[in-house]
């Protein structure tokens, strides 16, 4: 089996990185959080907008996912900054992360005095956290301790025709090797529940998937339900015919083909960990930010993101490894892009071998390379969801 | 040295069970394409003009019959297509999605 060396956390996960991760429980502690972690480099934050006068589900995902975030294994320590008087208090997200047995600590604006105070409070606490960090040395662990997010954005028609396919032979590697993938996008997987359903592991799997690309497809007729656009009832544009997609499924098969030919082992909800190993099937919508947050919120130490057009996005504390089927964006956004799977297209390589350096570009990423949008600082993709 | 600067035409079939391979570049009526599936390689002259990203029949396929790509069917033909003939909406149908 292959391996990749990585950080052991007490609860018995493998993280490849080793930031402190600095999270707000509410909008309000945004500023300060960011303002902590720009005194103590290495820190990554995580700015959102979500956290108080919120209800019922929505206010539940959005604690949910902050918990997860924080439990993620790629964080050595996590400083939670709170308001003091959010819906979602601090000492409930701290509470939540605190069985990951990391280095934990909660500031509080109200109770510091002030942002100044704040800043000052936590910044000593995640500089004292990062000197902990940085005595810890990387060790060999299998290939089966990685969980990787499969997810795409700014994709054109190289997307379905070579980066995926080529993912999905990455993916394949792992999985069958013990390791975990997720594929999401429920949106863009409309038409192939038959298909995906095929590839569960058994049949109660199997009508989970069915059921949530179901529900996601109601969603979207209540949504168009007023709509008097026919184009934005459509789930094919102008442009997708003009590319050559000549059906919905086509279009669908394309985006599932990140997530190869592995069987599914199950489903999860938006802020819940899968509790075996395997490829799995995330609920989420299509926006890249959301899904790739939903992803590390299930534990994925690594999100693959292949982009037939170019996005420069990134996620704090989680490399985001940036794949194009397109010989040209690759020319046109090198700083961006870590991977030229565009010489299938140019008849250089198969989609196989182009698959084969995917696969081995997750080894040395998860061993401590870093991708472009790491260096680069690129952080957009953090991203809660948020229910109706 | 003109020649070896050329690339050939090419298509590119996804899936073993595939009937249909894309289009790799612009193809000309007439015009002899390399179709590859891994390593192997096959030559289909193609019927129509069939522009980058769309597809192109392996082997003759009657009305009725699904049209393969990613191993899976797409939609099935409304009429018979011959090899190296262009594949899309005028000739396949699949209502999923569409309303």
């Amino acid at each position: 089996m292959d391996t990749f060396m990585g950080y052991a956390r007490k609860d018995g996960r493998v993280g490849i990185r080793n930031q402190i991760a600095v999270i707000p429980s509410v909008f309000c502690a945004g500023k300060v959080a960011e303002r902590i972690a720009y005194q103590v480099p290495g820190c990554v934050y995580f700015r959102h907008p979500v956290g108080c006068s919120q209800v019922g589900e929505d206010l539940e995902v959005t604690a949910k996912t902050l918990i997860a975030i924080g439990k993620n294994p790629n964080f050595a320590g996590v400083v939670v900054v709170g308001l003091g008087c959010e819906r979602f208090s601090p000492y409930e997200l701290a509470e939540g992360i605190a069985p990951s047995e990391k280095m934990l600590e909660t500031v509080v604006i109200q109770e510091e005095g002030d942002s100044l105070a704040a800043i000052q409070t936590g910044s000593k606490i995640a500089r004292e956290m990062q000197q902990i960090a940085s005595r810890q040395t990387r060790e060999e662990f299998p290939v089966s301790e990685l969980m990787v997010g499969l997810n795409c954005g700014g994709s054109d028609m190289t997307s379905g025709l070579i980066a995926n396919p080529a993912l999905g032979y990455a993916s394949d590697k792992l999985v069958s090797q013990g390791g975990s993938s997720i594929l999401s996008e429920i949106t863009e997987l409309i038409g192939t529940e038959d298909i995906l359903a095929r590839r569960a592991v058994d049949d109660e799997v199997a009508n989970s998937i069915r059921g949530m690309i179901h529900l996601t497809e109601e969603k979207l007729r209540r949504q168009t339900k007023g709509s008097t656009n026919k184009d934005r009832t459509h789930l094919i544009s102008k442009g997708n015919y003009d590319g050559g997609l000549s059906s919905v499924v086509e279009k669908s098969l394309g985006s599932m083909k990140k997530s190869g030919s592995a069987p599914f082992s199950g489903v999860i909800q938006y802020g819940h960990q899968p509790d075996k190993k395997g490829l799995f099937l995330l609920d989420s919508p299509g926006h890249d930010g959301e899904v790739s947050t939903g992803q590390v919120a299930a534990g994925a130490q690594i999100i693959l993101f292949p982009t037939g057009r170019g996005t420069p996005t990134g996620f704090p504390g989680i490399p985001v490894i940036k794949i194009t089927g397109n010989p040209k964006t690759y020319i046109k956004m090198k700083e961006n892009i870590d991977i030229n799977a565009g010489t299938v297209l140019k008849q250089e390589k198969t989609i196989e071998q182009a698959g084969e350096e995917i696969y081995q570009e997750i080894l040395e990423v998860a061993s401590g390379k870093q991708v472009k949008a790491e260096i680069l600082g690129h952080d957009e993709q953090f991203c809660v969801t948020r229910l109706p | 040295m003109e020649t070896a600067t050329q690339t050939k035409k090419g298509a590119l079939v996804i899936h073993p069970d595939d009937n249909v391979a894309v289009a790799l570049s612009d193809l000309k009526k007439g015009e002899k394409c390399s179709v590859r599936l891994g390593e192997s390689e096959q030559w289909v002259t193609a019927l129509d003009d069939i522009s980058f990203g769309h597809k192109l029949a392996l082997c003759p396929i009657g009305k009725e019959e699904s049209v393969l790509k990613y191993g899976e069917e797409i939609g099935k033909m409304s009429e018979v297509v011959k090899t190296g003939g262009w594949i899309h909406t005028h000739n396949l149908y699949c209502e999923r999605g569409m309303k």
